[in-house]
């Protein structure tokens, strides 16, 4: 049995009395992870130190080593941009039409950085402990000091480039607090902070297009990792593509490759990640070896527009500046919620945050906030448009504040706020309150990373979302454009250099056994898809699918929750495999063709989350166990027992998962319990 | 309400196409344009037709991964980008004309999809700023004024869609070319290659096949994000100056 035993609060209930296991009989235990490969000494010395010992690789070398990179947000093109001016030679891929169009361009907030330009008292271990702290000790010490170590560099890197921040009269740039930090840290770009981030990396890419270090190949899709077998052991040597516009199987190889592909968000269906955010190449590698680390760890944003009909395809954010003026209530009569809200008198409403937390009010953390909504919805008390036979929104009521600062006032402040929700829902939201409810944002988990964001599987490294390592439980605000910069700027071209410096690696030939089962593989699956004779589309089970993972592994998690879930993904599963229906062929532009893909690895991925939602019966950051909270129904964390690193080994097809734990070890940082009463 | 759609069909790139018309009941004012297509899609693969393959991403209009030319105009009736478009917008009964972008420079790849990555070279021709990562200056060393800054932003904007090449009648990509002049070249940081920049993008921008402006405008009342006609006199003026100083 594993020791993920023992009662620590025997107070709390009598399911977490004695020796238990809740994941026991769907997982294997595994060797524990005992070295995550960062330097020792003080938290502040070790970047300088692996910077040091990593080896270098003269210029007229550089050329002859390649590397493919998957993925052009944030993480993926700066990586290319800067190992390509580097001058290795570098192969870029991205399923949209453009580099530029990937989803980092769609947050909205700011980047942190500890510049202190304020002279607020804010440092790099400022910076460190809070980023520590929101992620509800659950990230690594040495890499997210690292993290805010290179934050600073980040700043002066993109504006540079010309990245139009906001400035202030003078001329110097401005900042602003963000995500309930008390220092001003945040630079940003009025609400488009990720596009102006973006677009400076895509161009310092584009340079190198122009330059000869990089070639970019958009509208292709990573379908499959390539692993070769040594004399020295398994290391990735490339990828098999599929050309979206021609349908054509491509195998590319390299001396090393870096996943850069983005969160899966998408597993819940309705998110805020863009349509064709997939979990496809993080997957394809784990199936080959890669530990997939702490899948469960998902972030809810509370401020989404809520979802409107069956038909709904994403949930749009607003950014969560807005609840520093609105307020937030529901009301207390159920017979109430399909009135006019104009019309519900002061006293038949609940402002149920600053009720329940009133100290922080309306202010409250993201996982917190977001949970109190489910609650009263879940009692019947949402309102806007019956989906589904629930109301699923809560009102943001900005009246008290226009009242306070004049029309004119908001309209300054939240201006293209107001006008986009009422683009999307037909309200004009000066006139009637705001409907918001919680939605899938960004996830914590990932493919696991060393400290030089290597994978499992040598010769992989990973990088931004689709690593593991600096948002622990749950992140700031403004902190996950920080860590895709870091990685791909500053981090990853110093650690791959170590890798790289004992290359170039033998080629491997395209008739390489490694390279035809990997094609084969592909192969297999397409002309599954294409000649099953089915009859259901691929949203539908997607949908479905999304549906099972949000009531079970969304907001609130419980053990009867999760081994429903995964009985019921087990059979949906096996219905998919048997009944889905993909028309048009295999050598053209198939978007279904590609989904079919896309939700197939959806399917094992979200059985994943739930085994691990349920070992780890604690409730930390966004990962809120039932089982698992105080008398006053807030989170309650174990570290005596789950402060580790969950690392998944895929064991094969039916087979359990193996879990690996790594210890997580802070010197630098005591552990605290958060609270916001 | 209910629908009828005249859809471009078009298998690849070499197949000729041609409008296909289908109806479709029960779509809510409340879905997206393209959440209306989705459940067209969902019924043409109930009947085994190969459904209507057009490009999205992000559905919340900052990628500028969708486009469709809607009874004519790039986007449709409102000044925003495809994913933002309501069903609201319309009325019950309507029929809907849907085509993809219209452009030689934009080669249709399937039905509404087309191939934008002339964009792309337009970029690399010369639409950045020379610096190594690591050798950048602090942040602070070279103020920016703050009207500046916030012009250099709002043409920054661009979201890189096309729309202004489909609705210009010479199909021209001045207004995207003249967004990324305007936003380099009202920074500091973007002076040093401001003449070979433009020099550079327009020799591009031609070569891709895209046509002259002339000023008419379409370009700029099609733009989602609103980009002034004013950064194609920009990109006119840097030119000339580029070619005073001799490039």
């Amino acid at each position: 049995m594993p020791d993920t035993t023992s009662a620590a609060e025997p107070s709390l209930s009598a399911d977490t009395e004695g020796e238990h296991d809740d994941a026991a009989g769907f997982y294997t235990p595994g060797e524990p992870i005992a070295d995550a490969k960062a330097p020792g000494g003080p938290v502040a010395d070790r970047w300088a130190t692996r910077k040091f010992e990593s080896r270098l690789v003269n210029p007229a070398n550089r050329r002859k080593l390649s590397i493919i990179i998957v993925g052009t947000g944030l993480a993926g093109a700066s990586a290319a941009a800067t190992l390509g001016e580097a001058g290795y030679r570098v192969k870029s891929f991205c399923y949209q039409d453009s580099p530029r169009r990937a989803h980092s361009i769609a947050a909205q907030g700011g980047i942190n950085a500890a510049k202190n330009y304020k002279e607020d008292g804010d440092s790099t271990h400022r910076l460190f402990y809070d980023t520590v702290k929101g992620g509800d000790y659950r990230s690594r010490e040495s890499n997210v000091y690292r993290l805010a170590e290179v934050s600073v560099n980040i700043i002066d890197q993109c504006v540079a480039q010309g990245v139009p921040f906001a400035r202030e009269y003078g001329g110097l740039l401005d900042n602003r607090s963000f995500g309930g930090v008390q220092v001003s840290r945040t630079f940003y770009a009025r609400g488009q902070t990720g596009q102006q981030l973006l677009i400076g990396a895509y161009q310092a890419l584009e340079r190198q297009v122009a330059a000869g270090t990089v070639s970019c190949y958009t509208r292709h899709e990573m379908v499959e990792l390539i692993v070769v077998d040594g004399e020295d052991g398994p290391r990735a040597r490339g990828i098999v593509a599929r050309d979206m516009v021609t349908g054509e199987i491509e195998t590319h190889t390299a001396d090393v490759v870096v996943l850069a592909s983005g969160g899966y968000g998408n597993v819940f269906y309705l998110s805020t990640n863009a349509m064709g955010c997939n979990v496809t190449a993080t997957w394809r590698a784990h199936r080959k070896g890669a530990y997939m680390a702490n899948p469960c760890y998902t972030q809810i944003h509370p401020t989404c527009i809520p979802v409107s009909g069956s038909h709904q395809s994403k949930l749009t954010l607003m950014s969560e500046s807005l609840r520093n003026d609105g307020r937030i209530w529901v009301p207390k009569s159920k017979a109430d919620c399909e009135k006019d809200p104009r019309e519900i008198p002061e006293e038949a409403r609940d402002y149920y945050l600053e009720r329940i937390y009133p100290s922080f009010g309306n202010l409250v953390p993201r996982d917190i906030a977001s949970r109190a909504a489910k609650n009263v919805c879940d009692e019947g008390r949402g309102v806007g448009p019956e989906v589904d036979g629930v109301r699923r929104g809560v009102y943001l009521d900005f009246t008290a504040a226009i009242e306070r600062m004049g029309k004119d006032g908001i309209e300054e402040k939240y201006d293209n706020l107001f006008d986009m929700y009422e683009r999307i829902t037909g309200e004009n939201p000066y006139e009637m309150p705001m409907r918001i409810y919680p939605a899938v944002h960004y996830v914590m988990g990932g493919l696991w990373v060393d400290y030089d964001l290597q994978a499992s599987i040598p010769g992989l490294f990973v990088t931004g979302e689709a690593n593991f390592s600096d948002h622990g439980a749950n992140r700031l605000g403004a902190s996950a454009l920080m860590q895709g910069l870091a990685d791909g700027y500053f981090v990853l071209p110093h650690t791959i250099r170590d890798y790289l410096a004992d290359g170039p690696f033998e080629p491997v030939a395209d008739d390489h056994p490694a390279v035809v089962e990997a094609r084969e593989s592909v192969q297999s699956r397409i002309d599954h898809f294409l000649n099953n004779a089915g009859t259901r589309s691929v949203d539908s089970y997607h949908r479905e699918l999304g549906n099972i993972m949000w009531e079970f592994c969304g907001m609130e998690r419980t053990e009867d929750g999760l081994k429903k879930a995964i009985d019921l993904i087990r059979t949906l599963k096996d219905d998919f495999w048997r009944n889905v229906k993909v028309l048009g062929t295999a050598d053209s532009l198939n978007q279904s063709l590609e989904k079919a893909g896309r939700v197939a690895d959806f399917f094992e991925l979200g059985e994943l989350m739930c085994i691990d939602a349920l070992n780890r019966r604690e409730s930390c950051g966004g990962h809120f166990r039932g089982e698992s909270q105080t008398e006053d129904g807030e989170a309650l964390r174990h570290d005596d027992q789950y402060a580790y690193v969950a690392a998944w080994e895929f064991a094969g097809d039916d087979q359990p998962p193996v879990l690996h734990k790594e210890d997580l070890v802070y010197t630098a940082i005591e552990m605290k319990q958060r609270s916001y009463k | 309400m209910k629908l009828t759609l005249k859809i471009w069909r078009q298998a690849d790139s070499s197949d000729p196409g041609g409008m296909h018309t289908y109806e479709l009941d029960e779509v809510s004012e409340d879905m997206s344009f393209l959440e209306m297509l989705d459940v067209l899609n969902e019924q043409l693969i109930e009947q085994g037709e190969d459904p209507v393959a057009f490009d999205s991403d992000c559905r919340e209009g900052i990628c500028g991964m969708c486009g469709l030319m809607i009874n004519g105009d790039a986007h449709g009736p409102e000044v925003t980008t495809t994913c933002q478009l309501h069903m609201r917008s319309f009325s019950d009964g309507e029929t809907i004309t849907i085509e993809p972008w219209r452009a030689d420079a934009f080669p249709v790849l399937k039905d509404l999809c087309v191939d934008r990555s002339a964009f792309d070279r337009m970029i690399a021709s010369g639409g950045y700023i020379s610096v190594n990562t690591g050798s950048a200056p602090e942040a602070h060393s070279v103020p920016v004024p703050r009207d500046d800054a916030l012009r250099a932003f709002n043409v920054a904007t661009c979201i890189g869609c096309g729309a202004c090449v489909a609705a210009c009648p010479n199909g021209s990509a001045s207004l995207f070319m003249g967004a990324k002049i305007t936003h380099l070249g009202e920074l500091p940081q973007g002076q040093p290659e401001r003449d070979s920049r433009v020099v550079n993008m327009v020799a591009q921008h031609d070569h891709e096949g895209f046509g002259g402006c002339t000023n008419i405008g379409q370009c700029t009342a099609a733009c989602p994000k609103e980009i002034p006609l004013d950064v194609i006199s920009q990109l006119n003026k840097d030119l000339r100056t580029a070619m005073r100083h001799g490039h």
